[in-house]
């Protein structure tokens, strides 16, 4: 019976997901480090409430791809961004869209767990505080709980809400990161490969998770192992010396892929 | 079997012949430069101890002061002769107290007044701050006048020294300060218990004074916590401002590295540079009274910015990355992600640096030299636009006072000086502590 509801949703999202509308759409995007290239004209559609991975090899520019997605880019010195990426029908690199909401709206998650050296609830309600979300202390435990919960933190940690996220495990934290994320209601969340820093069973934790954030949130995820691309994603998107090789279905991509790096990539024969 | 045999037989010769890859000189390497270091640090520590063996040796005598006990009659007679103090308020202020104290110790010592000599070498033991001692009793309370009470009064500096033992009493007594005579009334005192040593109070609250019995750093205190004040209440916000700007906000250009490499020149800037741009700028072009303790906290303020900036800097650039791109993530602004994130972890080396820097500027003596600190201040100053003295100034004016007792006052306000420094340190480790364990 569970397992029959269960496939009926991913019945349900998968329908969803083909006739998705376009939730990011990048348009040509290049960026240079300085002099130095590191993007040529990427064309590459973010679908909405799908998982779509980008894999290659190391320094092939998925993350900085990625990174444009919601403009932490900026904060690099002498990196500059060009084409047009739009969220919904906004151009995020306009000048009448604030940085500050476009990453309210579009989440990120980072390699390192990061979370603040604060109090777990303190960790999770900074986001929603900043952005004016809660009225008042009660709606705050709301949102804290409820984000915790999603992101299948909150039976472990809701004894010690008041205490540092620092202190616990590296795949809680990542999870307290997911939490913290989810907190402010982006409608995308970049996660830059959020499994690399943790061990096999933190890993199908956060796995696990990505799978069920899918239904309220589209997601992009860069990853290192095409394993975890195969398992966590529906669209999978190839990257080589900073230009796109290949996006496809995620089946397609690792049975039957239309290019041939991808095929020698995919079969570890570089990369 | 051989097959067997042969691979084992191999691995025990690869057992038995080591190769020389230097263990026992990579160990004797490090074993030395263990010992180069305990040999610095003793070195180090020798001289520390040196240091504090020589202030302290000399300067804890400092804290103890020779004083008469002794029954002193208010005589109306000398105070007041014409009763006019109901009249004549000032009357009270200018009596001659010096010769009602001189009179109470001659008869203490049974010798007679009219002996005019010896009355005069009685009076001298006697120090004249006693002026002040009697004068302030009988204002506050005019009522004893007429009545005789026991009051402790401060011997002169020369008995003082001669009962502490650091005069040389095997010199004739034509080339020493104090004469046979006075030493047998002041072994006589001693005896019977009414000239005795005590705590020296005064030291901490009395202003400055030729004689050295009534001298104390109480000024200078003062002035050096109006000092610390202004420099904590203007180099603290300007300093970390200016260091997030620099380190967060502005780009990175030719501009910005000139103005770098100008920060770290004003911090090896000798410090009377600084006291002639006070001079200049704040006494004579701005007008700003000489000897006060706003200048001079000005002054200080200047030379402490390039140690907060730079400490501060360092420890804005210390705060990982991930942090910054956490804030950011969430769609904090640049200004929230260091308000409410990097400033806060930042903050225990900022303090660190800031405490230090005070330090500084506590010891600091050139620069308020220059601007007219180094004066003769008996009043307390009552604002920081009053004159004053500092307490490294102090110092140096007592080093350079000839008489004996003026040595151990040296030492002693060293001391004093020694202690807040240890007091702020000791502040600035508490409080790093208190940020850490909260972050």
């Amino acid at each position: 019976m569970n397992m029959m509801s269960e496939s009926a949703v991913e019945k349900a999202l998968d329908q969803k997901m083909s006739d998705a509308s376009h939730k990011m759409i990048g348009k040509d995007v290049s960026v240079y480090y300085g002099e130095k290239r590191a993007l040529f004209d990427v064309n590459l559609n973010v679908r909405e409430n799908t998982v779509t991975a980008l894999i290659g090899p190391s320094g092939c520019g998925k993350s900085t791809f990625l990174r444009c997605l919601n403009r932490m880019n900026d904060t690099i010195e002498n990196c500059r961004v060009t084409g047009k990426i739009t969220l919904d029908t906004d151009d995020i690199y306009d000048n009448n869209i604030d940085v500050v909401e476009l990453r309210a709206r579009v989440g990120m998650v980072f390699q390192k767990p990061n979370p603040f050296p604060k109090t777990i609830y303190e960790n999770i309600s900074y986001g929603p505080r900043i952005h004016g979300l809660s009225k008042n202390k009660a709606d705050m435990d709301q949102i804290v709980e409820a984000s915790l919960q999603r992101a299948g933190l909150w039976t472990e940690v809701k004894d010690r809400l008041h205490e540092s996220g620092t202190g616990l495990s590296g795949g809680q934290q990542q999870r307290l990161c997911i939490a913290r994320a989810i907190a402010v209601s982006p409608e995308v969340i970049l996660m830059d490969e959020p499994c690399s820093a943790l061990d096999p069973i933190a890993t199908a934790k956060v796995e696990e998770l990505i799978h069920e954030l899918r239904a309220n949130y589209t997601i992009v995820i860069v990853t290192h192992s095409m394993q975890q691309a195969a398992r966590v994603s529906q669209r999978t998107a190839m990257f080589h010396l900073g230009q796109l090789v290949e996006e496809n279905d995620t089946d397609k991509m690792f049975t039957n892929p239309d290019d041939q790096r991808t095929q020698d990539y995919i079969m570890g024969r570089f990369g | 079997m051989t097959d067997v045999v042969s691979p084992a037989a191999g691995i025990s010769r690869a057992k038995s012949v080591r190769r020389d890859i230097g263990i026992k000189r990579r160990y004797a390497a490090e074993r030395r430069f263990r010992a180069y270091g305990i040999a610095a640090l003793s070195f180090g520590i020798i001289f520390l101890m040196l240091l504090l063996w020589s202030v302290v040796s000399k300067g804890y005598t400092a804290f103890q002061q020779t004083m008469i006990t002794m029954p002193v009659e208010f005589s109306q007679q000398i105070i007041d002769p014409q009763n006019e103090r109901a009249t004549n308020p000032q009357k009270l202020m200018t009596a001659n107290y010096p010769v009602v104290a001189r009179n109470a110790l001659a008869k203490l010592l049974n010798v007679s007044v009219d002996d005019r000599v010896a009355a005069r070498a009685v009076g001298q033991m006697l120090s004249d701050g006693v002026r002040v001692q009697l004068r302030d009793l009988v204002i506050a309370n005019p009522a004893i006048i007429g009545t005789t009470q026991t009051v402790r009064l401060l011997a002169s500096g020369d008995i003082d020294s001669a009962y502490k033992g650091q005069i040389d009493l095997d010199v004739s007594q034509e080339n020493r300060k104090i004469n046979d005579q006075q030493l047998g009334w002041m072994t006589q005192l001693s005896d019977s218990g009414a000239l005795a040593k005590h705590f020296n109070g005064g030291i901490f609250v009395n202003g400055a004074s030729s004689r050295p019995e009534a001298a104390g750093v109480g000024v200078a205190l003062i002035g050096s916590f109006y000092m610390m004040l202004i420099v904590l209440v203007l180099a603290l916000p300007i300093g970390v401002a200016a260091s997030i700007y620099l380190e967060e906000f502005a780009p990175k250009n030719k501009f910005t590295d000139l103005i770098e490499v100008n920060i770290n020149n004003l911090a090896a800037v000798p410090s009377i540079v600084y006291g002639l741009l006070g001079l200049a700028v704040f006494v004579n072009f701005m007008g700003l009274p000489r000897s006060a303790s706003f200048v001079g906290g000005l002054v200080l303020t200047l030379m402490t910015l390039p140690t907060i900036i730079i400490a501060t800097r360092a420890a804005l650039k210390a705060v990982p990355p991930s942090i910054r791109a956490a804030a950011l993530g969430l769609g904090a602004s640049k200004m929230q992600t260091i308000f409410h994130h990097v400033l806060p972890l930042a903050m225990p080396g900022i303090l660190t640096g800031t405490i230090i820097g005070l330090a500084h500027a506590l010891g600091e003596t050139a620069p308020l030299l220059l601007i007219g600190m180094v004066a003769f201040v008996a009043n307390y100053p009552t604002t920081p636009l009053d004159p004053s003295t500092a307490l490294p100034v102090q110092i140096y004016m007592w080093a350079n006072e000839a008489e004996r007792a003026f040595v151990e006052r040296t030492s002693g306000a060293i001391i004093i000086l020694l202690l807040f420094l240890i007091l702020m340190n000791v502040g600035a480790i508490l409080l790093r502590r208190r940020f850490e364990r909260r972050w």
